[in-house]
């Protein structure tokens, strides 16, 4: 039994924690209160191959493997979760077409994501009235001469406007439930793809997030990614590996509010049981965190079946790191702590994307009762 | 990262499952209800070498590591924890101490017999008023030529009734606080050793324990266990490796809860169907599965601490702290899935909900968890 990276995943770690300690976090603060996206900052990442973390280095990734990648990301994202959000669909896009995907879509596609020169890579999987349950969604993908043309809305899709590359799923005929939708990959500049308003959130506000529409969206029969039919099965293997990431994202936001808290802590002369308690509670739950998501991790770096797994490393994660952000904001007292607040902001998210805390539970208790 | 069993490991696991199984669990209740000391298990557990798992073979012990100590300990404590405590003290709290801290000769006189389980160990650290305190020890030691004579209480002492060997902590100077402090191998049927009647407890109740009277107790300077007014070094060392034997058993408890839970939520129905099918049973049985892998992680990273030779002092705090607080709350939960049935004696769930009390409460309180964790990690 390993509970430590071994030296490659620890040098690509200390690499991303480099990067986040001496570009990141000094202007994370003002992405977030500006609300500007971290362009120059996605091409770095690219430049650091920490966009293909978990990818084929014949395709530009850095083939780092699973645990290299939750650790790279925790560390993005202790300095700035907005930019780790956008990173992580970068990567869980680039891993779903090296997954699904043809050799000459891999080829095509997946270095544009690598190389920066996408920007971003973008998940259109949500639609206003298909949240938590995907396969109520209604846009639509009808068969044409060439292609296939897509109908329809998407929501809350992180990216969705500055990413070069979008995998869409749709509707590949009238038919209810999961077996009939299917999986696009779609370039940004496809005519009849248009951007609706970006949304004004609550936290990760250096991400973007915004409606997709799409109306008579000609794409050709290369964008179909995997079989017709496949879609569910896709995206529900596409969440899995993205559980862990937002699993990592999650821990990084706590453990910035940890932190900061702890070396606020080490300045004062005498803190009370309540205060220490609080430390270590919030030091025991990420450790807990941890464990649990490079554990996911580990397993599907080695091909195990880690769905349950990933539930829990999530669900876990992100609740602990709720409890963390608040606790900061307990203990800080009455300090004024920018970061603090923007750490809690950006938290909450992480109860609700790729999967609400309910969701989680649900896919955990379904393993249990089989 | 890699978090797979060694074949050994496996080994060890299947052979403590399976003893667990077949030999433990039948008897777990009537040994709860008989508050009797299950004699008959510590001899089998003696037989397969699981009462010094972690000591080497040439102190008659399993030779193994921390982590298969681990690993049985929580197949032992998911049929019966209060045979888990009985392994976990014998294992943590008398070999582990003896071993770290003995010289040659007393490893060979008193580490082999209790690490090959011929006998059973018990740890004398606690007073009516040194708890969480430990420091604020009474009991007394004074030189008297090559012999010290030692006088004092001992409260709550787990195997009291029944054991043949005591590590003893006596303060020898109070003056220097807790460097006063001296640890002592007492053997239980030295002049002057008494116990008490057996302590009446919510749970754990095939686990005897007792106040240890002592009465002018004369033990050569031959029992001294490390050096005079090391005693705290040997305590605390000692309690580091004893929170990764606790969290295991509470590791235990928490899933003999869960695995209790699931199989009679697949079975009882309400309103036509499977209560696991109701959104409010699955949401609970996701937690307490979620918080138990999250315990056996810091557990096992614990265990693997110590393996290694590295500090685990905050290590083995959290998992003790983790797992302690995760079993009451699966056993809670637990009693509310059986309902009404979770209630009465003919189901097993009440006694997982008195058994877990104990784990939050000894070898450290959770609160004296937490202030270990925090001072470990401002000094960081």
């Amino acid at each position: 039994m390993q509970f430590d990276l071994n030296s490659a995943q620890g040098q690509l770690q200390i690499r991303a924690r480099t990067f986040a300690n001496e570009v990141l976090a000094g202007r994370a603060a003002e992405r977030d209160r500006t609300s500007r996206f971290p362009v120059e900052e996605m091409a770095a990442l690219a430049d650091l191959k920490l966009l293909g973390i978990n990818i084929p280095s014949v395709l530009g990734g850095s083939e780092a493997g699973v645990v290299a990648y939750a650790a790279c990301m925790e560390e993005i994202a202790r300095a700035d979760a907005s930019v780790a959000v956008t990173m992580a669909v970068t990567n869980m896009v680039g891993e779903v077409i090296c997954r699904f995907g043809s050799e000459d879509q891999k080829r095509r596609w997946v270095p544009e994501l690598t190389s920066g020169r996408a920007v971003a890579g973008a998940f259109a999987l949500s639609e206003p009235q298909a949240g938590s349950d995907p396969a109520s969604m209604r846009t639509l993908a009808t068969k044409t001469k060439n292609g296939w043309r897509l109908d329809g809305t998407k929501q809350w899709i992180t990216s969705g406007d500055r990413a070069r590359l979008l995998i869409v799923w749709a509707r590949t005929d009238q038919g209810a439930g999961g077996k009939s939708i299917s999986t696009f990959v779609v370039g940004r500049d496809t005519r009849g793809l248009s951007v609706g308003k970006p949304e004004d959130k609550m936290g990760l506000r250096g991400s973007s997030t915004v409606p997709l529409s799409f109306d008579g969206c000609e794409i050709e029969d290369q964008a179909l990614l995997g079989n017709v039919g496949d879609g569910l099965k896709v995206a529900l293997a596409a969440l899995d590996g993205g559980r862990i990431g937002i699993g990592a994202q999650t821990l990084g936001i706590g453990r910035a509010a940890f932190e900061e808290s702890l070396s606020a802590s080490k300045t004062r002369s005498e803190l009370s049981q309540h205060h220490q308690f609080a430390l270590a509670d919030m030091s025991m739950e990420l450790d807990a965190a941890r464990l649990l998501v490079w554990r996911a991790a580990s397993l599907k770096e080695t091909a195990q079946p880690f769905s349950r797994q990933a539930s829990m490393a999530k669900l876990f994660a992100s609740e602990a790191a709720g409890r963390a952000v608040s606790a900061a904001l307990t203990i800080a007292g009455n300090q004024d702590n920018a970061a603090l607040h923007r750490y809690y902001r950006d938290a909450r998210v992480t109860r609700i994307y790729e999967g609400t805390s309910e969701i989680q539970r649900i896919v955990i208790g379904r393993a249990l009762s089989r | 990262m890699d978090l797979t069993l060694s074949d050994e490991q496996q080994l060890v696991q299947k052979t403590a499952a399976d003893f667990a199984k077949n030999e433990v669990l039948p008897r777990a209740a009537e040994i709860d209800r008989a508050h009797r000391h299950p004699k008959e298990l510590v001899a089998r557990l003696a037989e397969l070498g699981m009462m010094g798992i972690a000591v080497p073979e040439q102190y008659g012990g399993g030779g193994l590591d921390a982590i298969s100590y681990a690993i049985a300990l929580e197949e032992i404590s998911r049929a019966c924890a209060s045979t888990g405590v009985i392994m976990s003290v014998n294992n943590s709290l008398v070999c582990d101490p003896i071993l770290k801290f003995g010289s040659e000769e007393q490893k060979q006189k008193w580490l082999t017999p209790l690490a090959s389980g011929k006998k059973l160990g018990c740890f004398g650290l606690s007073e009516p008023e040194a708890g969480s305190d430990a420091a604020a020890q009474k009991t007394t030691a004074r030189p008297d030529g090559d012999d010290w004579v030692i006088s004092g209480v001992k409260n709550w002492i787990t195997n009291g009734p029944v054991a043949d060997t005591c590590v003893l902590f006596t303060m020898n100077d109070r003056a220097k606080g807790h460097k006063g402090i001296t640890a002592f191998i007492l053997p239980m049927d030295q002049k002057g050793v008494r116990c008490g009647p057996p302590d009446k407890k919510l749970g754990i109740r095939g686990s005897q324990s007792c106040q240890i009277f002592l009465d002018e107790v004369r033990l050569h300077k031959s029992h001294l266990l490390g050096e005079v007014g090391g005693g705290f070094k040997v305590a605390m060392s000692t309690l580091d490796g004893g929170r990764i034997g606790i969290a295991a058993q509470a590791l235990g408890i928490a899933r003999a809860a869960l695995e209790d839970a699931l199989a009679y939520a697949r079975d009882r129905k309400t309103f036509g169907k499977a209560i696991i099918e109701h959104q409010a049973i699955q949401f609970k049985l996701a937690d307490m599965a979620t918080e138990l892998d999250a315990a056996r992680l810091l557990t096992w990273r614990a265990a693997a601490l110590k393996d290694g030779g590295a500090r685990h002092s905050k290590e083995s705090a959290m998992a003790k702290l983790f797992a302690s607080e995760v079993a009451n709350r699966a056993a809670k939960e637990a009693v509310q899935i059986f309902g009404g049935n979770g209630y009465v004696e003919d189901f097993p769930v009440e006694r997982h909900y008195r058994d877990a009390k104990i784990t939050e409460i000894y070898e450290g309180t959770s609160e004296i968890q937490r202030l270990v964790i925090a001072a470990s990690l401002l000094k960081e």
